[in-house]
Parts: C-alpha cells; sequence; structure tokens
C-alpha cells in the first residue's frame, strides 16, 4: 500500500520531468588547455567555442522531488531553499485534481507532548496555506499532528531533534 | 474502519488480564527515615502458606514512601500477631517508633479475614486496628488499604498505596514503534495493557470514579478521543471532528470532557464536552494555541496552556466562559497545567535554566519550586493526596517515571524494563 503510494509519486515526478528542455548547451571540451612541460600550468585566453546560447526556463519539476520539509527550532516558518519543493508540490496537485496528499506535521521531544502537537499543527497549516495559495484545493488535503509521537531520529541531541521538525507529504488515493 | 474499530476493542478485552511487574522502584534522594517494625502476619487456614505475605507489602509501601524505614525480620526479638502479646520494650531497645501486628484468618474456600494493629511504642497504646473481609484476588488492595491507614496515622496525610497509575509505552519494532496504554497498581503490580496500536497513543485521563480512562489515539491517521471502561475493555469514540482532537480531561463530576480541537484551519481552542449528549462548546477563540485543559476541583475553572504571548504560559477561564487570565509570569515556558486535588497547587512542564522541569506552583503565594533535576520531564499528574507527583523523565534514550513530594523532598524513580515509558497519570481514590 505504501509503495504504491511511492510509486504514484516517482512516475508523477519523471512523468513531469520527462517535459523539461533538456537542451542545456555542452561546455566545449578544449576550452581550457593545461600545459606541464615546463612545470608551469597555463590557462588559453582563447575564445574559441562561445556563442549566443539560449535562456533556460524555470523549471521545478526538475530533480528529485522531497516529501520532507525541515523546520528551525521553534520555528513554523517555511525556509527559503524549502519554497520551490512546496511549489512543486502545488504543481502536481493544481494538476491532477483525482490525487490528494495528508500533510503529517512533526515537532522534536522537546517539551510538553500536547502543546507539541500544536506546534506541529503550525507547521502543517504552514505548507498547507502554500499549497492552497498555489492552486491546490482544500478538499485535496488533510493534515494530522503527530507532535513528537512519531520521531524519524530517536536521540537526545540537536542532530535528532533537526531531523524530527517536520511535515512530511504524503500522497494519498 | 470499523472493522479496525472491533479488532482494536477485541485486542484491548483480550489485554486484560495479562499482568506482569514493569515497574521497580529505586529510591534517589530522601529525607531522615524512621524506624518501625512490620511483624510477618499470622495464618490460620487450609494450606501451609497465607495466599499472599501481606506484611511484606505492607513493608514495602511504607518503605517507598520514602519516610520509613522498616526493621529486618532477623532483628526482631519477639514476632506477636497480635496486640495480646505485645513487649514494647523489646521494641523501645530497638529504637523502633511503631509495630505493626496481623494475621491472616480462612474463613470459607476463597474468603479471608485480614486483621492488622497499629502501636505506638512510645506511648504504649494502639493507634488504629482493624479487620477486613478478602478474598484472593482482592488481598492485595486490602493490604494497601492497611498500608494507608497505617500511614495516614503516622504521618497525618492520607495514604495513595490502594490507588493506580496509567501510562503509554512506546516499543521500538523491525517496522515501528507499538503503543500500549498500561494500568498498574502505583507500585507497579498488577499490570495490564489496556490498549495496543501501531499508531501513536496520548493523554490519558482518569475518570473522577477512575472506572474508565479517556485517551487520544491516532489509529487511522488521524486523532481521536476514546473513552474506555477498564472493567470490560469496551470504548466509545467520543471525538473525531477534522484536525487534531487532543487533550482530554474529565470533570470533577465526569460528565463532561475538557478537551482541545484544531480545525482544518488548524486553530488549537480549548472545547467543552458533554460526555452523554456529546454537545460541545468552544471556551476559547484565540489565534494562538490553546491546549492541555484541565479542571480546577471546584470544577470552576479550566486552567490551559496557550502562547498567546508569545512562548507557552498557563492561563485560566472560567467554563461559564469570559476573557482568560495569565496565571503564570515566572520564566519563558510553563505549560501543562495540572491543579492538586486539594486546589492549592498547581503543576506545570517549566524550563529552568534550559531545562524542562517539573515545577509546582502555590496559587495562593504564587512562588515556584522546581521539584524535577531532569533535562526533559513532562507530564506531571498528582497523586489523590495532593502530596505527590509522578511524571516521566528521560534520562537516555528511554523514558522512566518518576515520584516526587510536592515539597521536592522525597524523589524516587520507577524504572521500566519495556520500551519508552511516558505519560503517567495517577488514579483518583480508588471505590473500596
Amino acid at each position: 500500500m505504501f509503495k504504491y503510494k511511492l510509486l504514484t509519486v516517482a512516475f508523477l515526478v519523471v512523468s513531469l520531468a520527462g517535459c523539461a528542455s533538456q537542451d542545456v548547451p555542452d561546455p566545449d571540451p578544449t576550452d581550457t588547455t593545461i600545459g606541464s612541460e615546463d612545470g608551469a600550468n597555463t590557462d588559453g585566453m582563447d575564445d574559441r567555442g562561445l556563442g549566443d546560447g539560449e535562456a533556460i526556463d524555470y523549471d521545478p519539476s526538475q530533480g528529485e522531488l522531497t516529501n520532507v520539509i525541515y523546520f528551525e527550532f521553534d520555528s513554523s516558518e517555511l525556509r527559503p531553499e524549502d519554497a520551490d519543493v512546496v511549489s512543486r508540490h502545488a504543481m502536481q496537485l493544481a494538476n491532477n485534481s483525482g490525487i490528494s496528499v495528508r500533510l503529517e506535521g512533526h515537532a522534536d521531544e522537546r517539551g510538553s507532548r500536547e502543546y507539541n502537537i500544536g506546534l506541529s499543527e503550525r507547521r502543517a497549516q504552514t505548507v498547507r496555506r502554500m499549497l492552497l495559495i498555489q492552486g491546490a484545493s482544500a478538499a485535496q488535503i488533510s493534515t494530522v499532528s503527530f507532535g513528537e509521537e512519531r520521531p524519524a531520529a530517536f536521540g537526545n541531541d540537536e542532530n535528532a531533534w533537526a531531523q524530527n521538525r517536520r511535515v512530511e507529504i504524503k500522497y494519498t488515493d | 474502519m470499523r472493522k479496525f474499530l472491533v479488532y482494536i476493542c477485541l485486542i484491548s478485552t483480550l489485554l486484560t488480564g495479562i499482568a506482569q511487574a514493569e515497574l521497580t522502584i529505586e529510591i534517589t534522594e530522601g529525607i531522615k527515615r524512621r524506624p518501625i517494625a512490620v511483624v510477618p502476619f499470622g495464618w490460620e487456614g487450609n494450606s501451609q502458606d497465607m495466599p499472599l505475605n501481606v506484611a511484606d507489602v505492607i513493608s514495602s509501601d511504607l518503605t517507598r514512601s520514602g519516610r520509613f524505614a522498616p526493621i529486618a525480620e532477623d532483628d526482631m526479638l519477639q514476632k506477636p500477631s497480635s496486640g495480646v502479646g505485645l513487649d514494647f520494650d523489646d521494641w523501645s531497645i530497638l529504637g523502633v517508633e511503631a509495630v505493626v501486628v496481623g494475621r491472616v484468618t480462612q474463613t470459607g474456600d476463597n474468603a479471608y479475614s485480614v486483621q492488622f494493629q497499629l502501636f505506638d511504642v512510645y506511648g504504649r497504646d494502639q493507634l488504629v486496628g482493624y479487620r477486613m473481609p478478602a478474598s484472593r484476588g482482592t488481598m492485595r488492595r486490602v493490604a494497601h488499604r492497611a498500608a494507608d491507614m497505617i500511614y495516614e496515622k503516622l504521618t497525618g496525610i492520607k495514604g495513595v498505596f490502594d490507588t493506580k497509575v496509567a501510562y503509554v509505552t512506546a516499543e521500538q519494532q523491525r517496522d515501528g514503534s507499538l503503543y500500549s496504554l498500561v494500568v498498574s497498581d502505583q507500585d507497579g503490580e498488577n499490570e495490564h495493557k489496556i490498549m495496543e496500536s501501531n499508531d501513536p497513543i496520548m493523554s490519558p485521563a482518569w475518570s473522577p470514579d477512575s472506572r474508565r480512562l479517556a485517551y487520544v489515539s491516532f489509529e487511522g491517521n488521524r486523532s481521536s478521543i476514546f473513552i474506555q471502561t477498564l472493567r470490560t475493555g469496551n470504548r466509545i469514540q467520543v471525538s473525531s471532528k477534522p484536525g487534531i482532537n487532543g487533550a482530554p480531561a474529565f470533570s470533577p463530576d465526569g460528565k463532561q470532557l475538557v478537551l482541545t480541537l484544531g480545525g482544518v484551519d488548524g486553530n488549537l481552542d480549548i472545547h467543552v464536552l458533554d460526555v452523554n449528549s456529546r454537545q460541545s462548546r468552544r471556551l476559547t477563540t484565540h489565534r494562538a494555541i490553546d491546549t492541555e485543559g484541565s479542571w480546577s476541583p471546584d470544577g470552576r475553572f479550566i486552567y490551559f496552556t496557550s502562547d498567546r504571548s508569545g512562548g507557552p504560559q498557563i492561563y485560566r477561564v472560567s467554563v461559564a466562559g469570559g476573557t482568560p487570565e495569565r496565571v503564570t509570569f515566572e520564566g519563558s515556558y510553563n505549560a501543562r497545567p495540572r491543579l492538586s486535588p486539594d486546589g492549592e497547587k498547581l503543576a506545570m512542564v517549566h524550563l529552568d535554566r534550559g531545562n524542562y522541569r517539573i515545577a509546582v506552583m502555590d496559587v495562593e503565594r504564587k512562588d515556584l519550586l522546581v521539584l524535577s533535576a531532569g533535562r526533559q520531564d513532562e507530564s506531571p499528574s498528582f497523586a489523590p493526596n495532593s502530596d505527590t507527583l509522578i511524571y516521566a523523565t528521560r534520562p537516555g534514550r528511554n523514558g522512566v517515571l518518576e515520584s516526587v513530594t510536592a515539597d521536592g523532598l522525597i524523589r524516587q524513580r520507577l524504572a521500566s524494563g519495556q520500551g519508552d515509558v511516558r505519560e503517567p497519570v495517577w488514579s483518583p481514590f480508588q471505590r473500596f
């Protein structure tokens, strides 16, 4: 069951990636010459191979799409580098009204358990709002907040805590 | 889904009755302990031995309180089973303050009479004497009840030996964790798993008659609140709204639950649910996290955690509604309020110089006393005598339980052999 869901996601990623432009210009192999006969290395300033080039469109569906978003201590703000990830999930949802996600919010172990449920819900809601703003519909998204009850890493140090402050995006049928 | 629920019910029924001692007690800190003697009880019956070593149970209870040091049987100069043969000089020479004597008499196939007497060695007088009927099944409770009477006579504090504790355990397995809700006697005996799940179980809460437990279960990847009857193992789902259903606590009359609902937008607020009608009403509306509600013993107020001021602090609101009033001001993190049954002390999780610890605040004087010494202590719960609290601490990878007196003087560890133990809640006084 779980494997099946992962496959669904992987398929979507691959199919979307297939639409992307692959025409990135190759670097000219003669671009750099290195001579070592006299013990010194020289770089040529030959500009053969320079051309007009072409623009590359931003395509958020390239690369592997992670399903886990991590958060800083005591924070439910999305880190700037994760904005693209959430955008790509939003795009998948917006383009496929038949699929839906469950956002699972998590917290690290510090502090009181039920309050941590609240902190993890805040994180799940941050991701939910981003998905909604970018075209997913409310009916496609459910949230469940596990607080500190389902750690990804066991341990009592910052390394483990950082892995546990997260939202997992799980695709459901 | 329905099938799954039936399955869980079946499991919980099957599990009830499996008993094994999981908790052992080690005293970590304490005060000067008073020397007493609990003389082995006499036995008159059909078999060689009495069904339960009653004196041993009483002696263990008194030792575990941290206030008494029962002397060894080998040191006793006489072993009378009633006050008739008691020689006070034999005990005062040993420096013993008080002596407990008693006997168990078989009165039928599965019927016994347990009697005990407590004597003040210096006053040369009986302090309390009592005779109680028992069966093989109830004899341990009768022994705890005798210990409660002895403890109250000697300290002026009501004993809590005849009470129970509920807690949650998580055991790591190959594919995830196994979560269990466990009920045991407060000394760790008579352990029963009353519910088991591959999804988290949280926030157990006793009904005031100590016959039911409310708890949160995440089965089916959503949170729901259940109330389970201990005797039968049957349970009812009382809240499973979209979003968070959490932090249940019974009202003093047992008819209502305070709980936290989050809704689809995830704004956690305090609600009060009538258990019979399932009608609920919202008590707080702030967009901050409002959770961990609990009732004042007089039933007039709900104390709760809110981070409306930035970090979590404790507030209270009238059960009738109105504007919440902030209760804690000391420190940047105060959460999970629990009032003592006498209403005089408020226990909480308090951030103490980088460590999450258990603290109690005197409700009148407002001064805060830190009781625990761990890094990650949580879930304080008062014993029904308001004198002692139980809580979870995490000395290593796994959580264990500790108890501490409300003055902070006696602290004990209740070590567990199985998995991560958390969220202990002390039962109310048991009906006999």
